[in-house]
């Protein structure tokens, strides 16, 4: 095993699927000469040459269709966009274009395209630059939404995106790039679709994703020294959602909290809780509560800004709630 | 001009008053300097003197209420003066203690023209001591559910429950209506289920048939008569939460700065167990012989000791509780937690009513919980409810040790090995099979010599085990 | 090297024998009524309630798509707007599976998924049909962009309307093409209106041609009526494309003869009788059919049978795809992905 920083992962994935197979190329603003705005594709260019790694004007829209376009031919990009908060200038390109297009060509025409970069907030960065958009992109049906936590994750499953045949949404997190853990050694890829259990219990399930997956593990280890033993439950692929572990752990625990960084209207979390009442109604001691961003944009102020996310204080305090204490 | 009569701080550290009881009744005549009430502090009870001189037009705290220091509790003023309507607390709190359904009351503020002509003294069942008079539950007519407090629901009503406990009701039988919610809006939830203690369906109080000769006893329900009843709880009631004192609090408080969450104390005793032993051998004896139910279950040094111990709790119930954060819980029933070692750790299934079943019942019953916890076959239901725990280490040599307080119960009963040792036996050094018991306490319910006492007649009927049947 | 002047002489001089021409150029003929039979019979069934939703008539505009597509290799991509009927069918789809997807069958080639603004054959590399203005011009460069990167000779070409050229992907597409050199030529074909919006009144500059100076691209003012004109044009694009890796962006002067679509008044308030009957005149069938009878190639009754076979074919056509079964209710949930397992089943 080795101790990887959450960027490095990514570097090593691209690396390893670029080496692996000659039409995985990278796109985007800043990819290539400056080694990456987030310095994920760090040495990229150096290895890969300008062909494969392609500089762009600041033209999210146009280079996302070229993308596109270019996966209609049977090439596999890589389409980086410097924050997804920018993404939504090329909206278009992933909804009416990417998603679209195997089901309006009867199955002619697919999208093996990725599109990933940094979502959600960082630090005081402010309204415009801290939005959490996953819910949007898991809404369309003919696109795949992933979000690793960890190094190991996300390596693995930005391997597996990819070489999937479909169009991916892989959104990583400024404030994860530098966070460091165990990555295996070797050739290995996880697949889309599967949540992963992060820390195991048998008193309360927590569900969460990305960011929110460290302030669960924070609210856990608080949990336990109450004698509270929670089960951590990380989605790691939004679209698909893994109904199965999510079911399993709340019909152990048949308590649920959902965290998760966007807002909450018609959020992640509402789809999670609507999997757990309609599939799991009769494990349920308690609603399942959940606990999100404040539902404004995010302010500037760093207290006002701190209050407006979440942390491992409020998933304990939701737990409390659900446990009836 | 009407005066406010406040709680005063009678202390220095004095943060909180419990209004014991009045001195001096509504539309009495006081004089500066007259006793207006005896009031508890953290400390002590003292003495609330009239500041002014008038007639105590109202109370506006009733007898047995705990109020924050300076909030008002009386007004003093002239004769007929008008006063502003205040909560009406001490009519309505004669209305209730009067036995009416402790559900919502329909009615708002009481008639304020009764007040003075009916004696709103404190609630008949009190007592005039420290120690107040415990928020009696009182039996529904349901006989599904017998000991259990009063429905927050009417039969026929709907019932506010989670989903899971209603499944877990509908699959064992219960009615929800005699189950007490503690969520919000008094929903019903899996815990309420849990501290419900159900009784077997309707057919358990069914009289026993007469023994037959040489009989061995099946494995029923529980029908035995119920035992005389705890002081504490009232009859017919499943338990009885009884308010803090001052004194209880301050304890509380001041010993879980001290040692962290539960202030735990331990008790050790040591047993002489020979005559529970050639008890024993003497009913493997009788059982050889004959085929059957009885010599498929042996009764184990194990089951003994459940019995002992839910026999010795019925003769100090105040051993028999759990700690409610504001108040204690003292059971009717007994019910004991035994230890279990799993795979994964430890599990404490539960002998409900061990005090009334036969050592036969409470070996059957603990040899089948034992392996349905190892199997991870065990519901709810039978791992939570229990009153008191008992951990066994003796089978892998263990002489004592001391065990870890199951919350909410307030005590659990750490029990070594059974092994010879030399002591003194009628004026000489003899070899006698011994067994050394550890209680651990928790200081908030249970004081030394409470715990002692109960330790005392336990070891006392391990020494002399036809005392478990006295 | 490709693009020498002498490796290109050499190809200008491979021309086609006069009789290879000759059934070049009536091919032409054939190819554009067979667009315009079509066009009238999908107008005709969409009155009748046959074809729903949007359909877009290319009435009018035939040489565009016909001389254009004339020039190109089955292995180049083409790339459409949503009033593509003409482009698929001069592709060489069949008229039986593009009118039984304008009605929705199986037998559709988008297996009547798509509708009439979602046509696409993946074997003639026609990449669709598609519906947001401007939207697909990126997909073009992409598509262009991936044959550079494997070193083909394939070249990309994209088909919208002049109202696409105000758009931003329009601009951020043809920047990126011309920046990176790619094989792509972009036709505008210049109808005059978007929808109901005249040129003037939508672009500060009116020759669209003008605009590819932004980004240093050639650019060619194209008289769309007239085939040979058309398709002389599209070779000297596609060459400089394929050869030279340099893009063209070509604007093409044509009219439609309906209205925007068949929600639409054939000429509403926003022009006038006269004006869409004053260029009737340049009917690009007309026109042609007109200089095959003067150059000797065919004469009248040769033209007449040629348009009464063609109008028999597209009869036949509008009868298959009108007795065409529908999708089986299944297909509702394939193709979302690639493995129908992550279907819309949430």
């Amino acid at each position: 095993m080795a101790i990887l920083t959450y960027r490095d992962a990514l570097n090593a994935a691209l690396r390893e699927e670029m080496r692996r197979d000659p039409d995985v190329f990278l796109m985007g603003e800043e990819v290539g000469v400056y080694q990456g705005a987030y310095k994920v594709s760090r040495g990229l260019l150096e290895e890969f040459g300008p062909v494969r790694v392609v500089d762009t004007p600041i033209t999210e829209l146009g280079f996302a269709g070229v993308g596109v376009g270019a996966a209609m031919a049977g090439l596999r990009p890589v389409i980086e966009f410097m924050t997804w908060n920018f993404a939504l200038l090329a909206i278009d390109q992933l909804i009416n274009s990417a998603a679209k297009m195997r089901y309006m060509s009867g199955g002619q025409v697919g999208v093996p395209a990725v599109f990933r970069g940094p979502g959600g907030a960082a630090l005081q960065l402010g309204a415009q630059h801290s939005q959490a958009f996953e819910s949007y992109y898991a809404h369309i049906p003919g696109l795949k939404v992933v979000m690793p936590a960890t190094p190991a994750d996300a390596k693995g499953l930005l391997k597996s995106a990819i070489r999937d045949d479909d169009p991916v949404v892989f959104i990583e997190g400024e404030m994860l790039y530098n966070t460091k853990g165990e990555v295996p050694e070797g050739e290995y890829a996880i697949p889309l679709g599967q949540a992963d259990v992060k820390h195991s219990g048998g008193d309360v399930t927590i569900v969460c994703h990305s960011k929110t997956v460290s302030v669960a593990l924070k609210a856990a280890e608080q949990l336990a020294g109450e004698g509270i033993e929670a089960d951590v439950v990380d989605l790691r692929t939004i679209r698909p959602l893994d109904h199965e572990t999510v079911l399993e752990s709340v019909g152990r625990t048949h308590r649920c909290v959902v965290a998760e960084e966007g807002w909450p209207f018609a959020g992640v979390g509402a789809q999670v809780v609507d999997v757990i009442q309609r599939e799991a109604f009769d494990e349920l001691d308690a609603p399942v509560v959940r606990v999100s961003g404040a539902d404004v944009p995010m302010p500037y102020n760093k207290h006002l800004e701190k209050a407006a996310k979440v942390d491992p204080g409020k998933v304990v305090e939701a737990v409390g709630r659900v446990l009836y204490r | 001009m009407a005066t406010q009569v406040v709680m005063e701080a009678l202390s220095p550290t004095m943060e909180e008053g419990r209004l014991v009881e009045w001195k001096k009744q509504e539309g009495e005549q006081v004089a500066a300097g007259d006793v207006l009430a005896e009031v508890e502090t953290d400390k002590a009870v003292m003495e609330l003197v009239a500041r002014v001189s008038g007639v105590l037009l109202r109370q506006t705290v009733k007898a047995g209420q705990t109020v924050p220091v300076s909030t008002p509790v009386a007004v003093i003023g002239a004769p007929g003066e008008a006063v502003a309507a205040g909560n009406g607390a001490g009519a309505e709190g004669a209305k209730r203690a009067a036995g009416a359904a402790p559900a919502e009351s329909a009615a708002g503020t009481p008639d304020r023209s009764q007040a003075p002509a009916a004696p709103p003294g404190p609630p008949p069942a009190a007592r005039t001591s420290a120690t107040p008079a415990p928020k009696a539950a009182t039996a529904p007519p349901s006989p599904a559910l017998s000991p259990s407090p009063a429905p927050t629901s009417a039969p026929g009503a709907r019932v506010k429950a989670s989903p899971l406990a209603r499944r877990i009701a509908a699959e064992k039988g219960l009615d929800l209506h005699g189950v007490q919610g503690s969520g919000p809006e008094g929903r019903v939830v899996l815990r309420d289920l849990e501290r419900a203690a159900p009784v077997p369906p309707p057919s358990a109080p069914a009289p026993r048939a007469a023994p037959l000769p040489g009989a061995l006893q099946t494995a029923t329900e529980p029908s035995r008569p119920a035992p005389a009843p705890s002081p504490i709880v009232p009859a017919g009631a499943a338990y009885a939460d009884v308010p803090l004192t001052q004194l209880r609090k301050t304890i509380a408080r001041r010993l879980v700065q001290s040692i962290g969450p539960i202030p735990t104390f331990y008790l050790t005793s040591e047993a002489d167990m020979e005559r529970v032993a050639e008890a024993r051998e003497a009913m493997l004896d009788a059982d050889r012989p004959t085929s059957g139910l009885g010599s498929e279950v042996k009764v184990s040094f194990n089951d003994i000791l459940i019995k002992a111990v839910a026999t010795a709790l019925r003769q100090h119930p105040a051993c028999n509780a759990w700690w409610q954060d504001d108040h204690i819980r003292y059971w009717a029933d007994v019910h004991i937690g035994m230890a279990v070692a799993v795979e994964e750790g430890l599990i404490t299934p539960v002998i409900r009513h061990a005090d009334r079943k036969t050592l036969r019942e409470i070996a059957a019953e603990a040899r089948d919980l034992a392996a349905r916890a190892r199997a991870r076959r065990l519901a709810a239901e039978d791992y939570t409810g229990a009153t008191f725990s008992i951990s066994n280490l003796g089978m892998l040599d263990i002489e004592e040790f001391t065990a870890v307080i199951n919350p909410p119960e307030a005590a659990i009963l750490a029990v070594g090995r059974i092994g010879p040792k030399p002591v003194e036996h009628d004026g000489q050094v003899a070899l006698r099979r011994r067994m050394r018991l550890t209680m651990s306490c928790d200081h908030r319910v249970i004081d030394g010599a409470t715990g002692a006492r109960f330790l005392q007649t336990l070891t006392g009927m391990l020494e002399n085990p036809l005392a478990m049947v006295w | 090297m490709a693009h020498s002047t002498a490796a290109r002489r050499a190809r200008q001089s491979a021309k086609p024998s006069p009789d290879a021409l000759a059934e070049e150029y009536k091919s032409w003929l054939r190819q554009m009524m067979v667009i315009r039979r079509f066009e009238e019979k999908a107008g005709e069934a969409y009155s009748l309630g046959k074809i729903g939703g949007f359909c877009h008539l290319y009435i009018g505009q035939e040489a565009v798509a016909v001389g254009s597509i004339a020039a190109l290799r089955p292995d180049d991509y083409i790339v459409c707007s949503y009033r593509e009927h003409g482009h698929a069918l001069a592709r060489g789809m069949s008229p039986r599976t593009v009118m039984a997807e304008l009605f929705g069958k199986a037998a559709g080639c988008s297996k009547g998924k798509g509708g009439s603004m979602h046509l696409f054959d993946a074997e003639r590399n026609f990449m669709g049909g598609h519906g947001i203005v401007g939207a697909h011009i990126p997909l073009a460069t992409g598509l262009a962009f991936a044959a550079k990167y494997r070193g083909t000779e394939q070249v990309a070409v994209c088909y919208f309307g002049e109202a696409a050229v105000n758009n931003g992907a329009f601009h951020e597409a043809l920047n990126m093409a011309a920046l990176w050199k790619l094989p792509c030529v972009y036709i505008c074909e210049n109808n005059r209106y978007g929808m109901g919006t005249a040129l003037e009144r939508a672009s500060a500059i009116y020759d669209i041609s003008e605009r590819a100076s932004s980004y240093d691209m050639i650019n060619e003012v194209v008289d769309g009526q007239d085939v040979l004109v058309m398709k002389n044009a599209m070779d000297r694009a596609v060459e400089r494309a394929r050869h030279e890796k340099a893009p063209t962006l070509l604007e093409v002067r044509t009219y439609r003869f309906m209205g925007h679509s068949m929600s639409d008044p054939i000429h509403g308030h926003y022009r006038t009788k006269e004006e869409v009957e004053e260029h009737r005149k340049r009917d690009p069938i007309a026109v042609w059919s007109r200089k095959l009878i003067t150059d000797g190639l065919m004469d009248e009754p040769a033209v007449r049978a040629l348009d009464a076979e063609v109008t028999a074919e597209i009869a036949e056509a509008y009868e298959f795809a009108d007795k065409a079964p529908d999708p089986e209710p299944g297909e509702l949930f394939t193709d979302v992905y690639k493995e129908d397992s992550v279907s819309g089943e949430q």
